[in-house]
């Protein structure tokens, strides 16, 4: 009996050794290149998006509103999205999160590839150190990883 | 108990095979953590090219995996600290792989040179590109996505990363050879002496200890938005801040509650309204700097009402900067943050 309760128990040590051991990413920014052109690359990016049950409310034409005024840039929206219960629930108790709401991920043409680049939910985890909020950004950040992690490997049409 | 004994060596066998998964993938590692810079065949983008022979001609592995643990700091190359020392390996060995030839070892020793004749000769032949005092051409973060001047950006000299990973005898060999394919020529081929290279290379050294720390890396401890209160009842200071929006040059977009697009218009929290504003001049240097500002964009403040109180936010530039690792960009940080008060200050007079 001793023995096999020592065996599950240092699978599980171990078990949870591998879970706690995150994916290896420096500090800073989420950035992924896209080996897709921008206009299947947005499509990518928005069905990872939705896929992880966020609602788009909003894209933000970049490009378009430097070209009114004669400025140079490819391809470049901002998509906005959240989910409205939690960002409902969230912002009443917490309005300081409100100037990071909702959430968003940029993406811009480079060339015959796109760049997707987004602001860690684990930053804000560093600026808002209140532990009650540490599930809400450790989701979002397990979303992020996910919706990028597609964006990189989605190659094709 | 016999079922307790096949979930252990389920167990064991789904740990194993985690195990092996986890060996470090030098490609995969690549494309996951470089590729989104320096291209998924290392043929450059934002960063230099790391493929090209005439720069794997002139670095050491020991280079390589230095230059990835300390990143250029402030120069958009991030630290990847928490990479282990073998998937570091495993990225230089990859790296290795688009080159033919043996990868060279270099010295440690320091290069006997006149710091004071090799400022001289910077000053000649080095500025235009390097910057005066070595902190590299403008634009780092630039992608192809925007015309920028120089196919690959003059990497800063005078930083803290480059100055660790680089041994005196390395900037020397690059000195000697240049690296064929881009702007760095050989300057023993241009006509300097190796006396003049080994002054080159003293004066190169003498930066270090001088950088400045750039403000990169964690935004703990950072106030992550700026709060004004306001005198006024929500809908006064919303019309005061369109007011005061459009008197600091900014052209006001829209205003809608935080939970637009999420739910109906009737059922949207009417006490969360975000202006949305936009300076396209300045969002147009922003972004030659660094494409990837699209994180601040649009420009905007909300207006909040809670608990009876009315509140102007917004995020702090200065704080959200940090996560690009990019000094020129901390600058019109400043310059936002300043702007973004000065608003909010003028709503609520
Ligand atoms: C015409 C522009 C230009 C001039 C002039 C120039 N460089 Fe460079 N230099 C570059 C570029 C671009 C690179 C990056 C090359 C690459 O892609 O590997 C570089 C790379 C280097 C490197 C390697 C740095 C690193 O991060 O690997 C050193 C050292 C260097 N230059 C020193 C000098 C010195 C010293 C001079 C003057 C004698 C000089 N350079 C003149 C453009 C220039
Ligand atoms: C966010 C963009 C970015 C990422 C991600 C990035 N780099 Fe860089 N890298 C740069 C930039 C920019 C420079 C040049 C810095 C300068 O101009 O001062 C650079 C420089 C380098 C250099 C020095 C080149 C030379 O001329 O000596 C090496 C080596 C390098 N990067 C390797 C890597 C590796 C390996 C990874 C992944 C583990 C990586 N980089 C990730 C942007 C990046």
């Amino acid at each position: 009996m001793k023995p096999l309760y020592w065996l599950i128990r240092a699978a599980a040590l171990l078990c949870l050794a591998l879970s706690l051991a995150a994916p290896a990413r420096a500090e800073g920014l989420l950035m992924a290149r896209s080996q897709q052109m921008f206009p299947e690359a947005m499509t990518t990016l928005q069905n990872a998006i939705t896929a992880r049950g966020y609602t788009i409310t909003r894209l933000q034409e970049v490009n378009e509103n430097l070209a009114k005024m004669h400025f140079k840039s490819d391809m470049y929206r901002v998509v906005f999205f959240g989910r409205y219960d939690q960002i409902d629930a969230l912002t009443r108790r917490y309005p300081e999160l409100i100037p990071y709401l909702p959430l968003s991920i940029t993406i811009f043409a480079e060339g015959n590839q796109s760049i997707v680049v987004a602001m860690p939910p684990r930053a804000l985890e560093e600026m808002f150190p209140d532990p009650a909020l540490r599930p809400v950004f450790e989701g979002w950040q397990r979303d992020y990883q996910a919706i990028f992690d597609r964006v990189r490997e989605t190659t094709g049409f | 108990m016999r079922s307790v004994v096949a979930f252990a060596l389920l167990l064991l066998v789904a740990v194993q095979q985690a195990v092996w998964a986890d060996l470090p993938d030098g490609a995969r590692l690549f494309a996951q953590n470089c590729a989104v810079c320096h291209g998924e065949t290392g043929s450059g983008g934002i960063g230099v090219p790391l493929s090209l022979p005439s720069f794997q001609a002139t670095v050491s592995n020991q280079y390589l995996a230095a230059t990835i643990r300390h990143g250029r700091p402030g120069r958009v190359m991030p630290a990847f600290t928490q990479l282990s020392d073998a998937e570091v390996a495993a990225i230089v060995d990859y790296i290795r792989s688009w080159y033919k030839g043996a990868p060279p070892v270099f010295s440690g020793a320091p290069v006997k040179g006149d710091p004071v004749h090799g400022k001289e000769l910077f000053a000649a032949h080095c500025a235009m590109c390097h910057g005066a005092d070595g902190q590299g051409g403008t634009g780092t973060g630039v992608t192809f996505s925007r015309p920028r001047g120089l196919p690959i950006m003059p990497p800063a000299l005078n930083n803290a990363g480059f100055l660790a990973a680089a041994p005196d005898a390395m900037i020397r060999s690059v000195l000697i050879h240049g690296r064929a394919g881009t702007p760095m020529i050989s300057f023993l081929k241009a006509g300097l002496s190796e006396t003049d290279i080994d002054d080159l290379v003293s004066y190169v050294r003498s930066f270090q200890g001088e950088e400045k720390a750039p403000a990169a890396g964690s935004v703990a401890g950072l106030k992550p938005v700026l709060v004004v209160q306001s005198p006024y009842d929500l809908k006064t200071t919303l019309a005061n801040l369109t007011q005061a929006i459009n008197s600091d040059n900014f052209f006001v977009g829209r205003d809608q509650p935080v939970e637009y697009g999420l739910t109906t218009t009737a059922k949207a929290n009417p006490h969360q309204i975000i202006v949305y504003f936009c300076d396209v001049p300045f969002l147009n240097k922003a972004l030659a700097i660094d494409p990837r500002v699209g994180l601040f964009l649009p420009c905007r403040i909300t207006v909040v009402e809670h608990q009876g109180k009315v509140m102007l936010m917004s995020v702090n530039p200065e704080v959200v900067s940090r996560l690009f690792n990019n000094s020129e960009l901390n600058a019109l940080c400043k310059e936002m943050h300043d702007r973004y008060l000065a608003i909010m200050q003028e709503a609520t007079l």
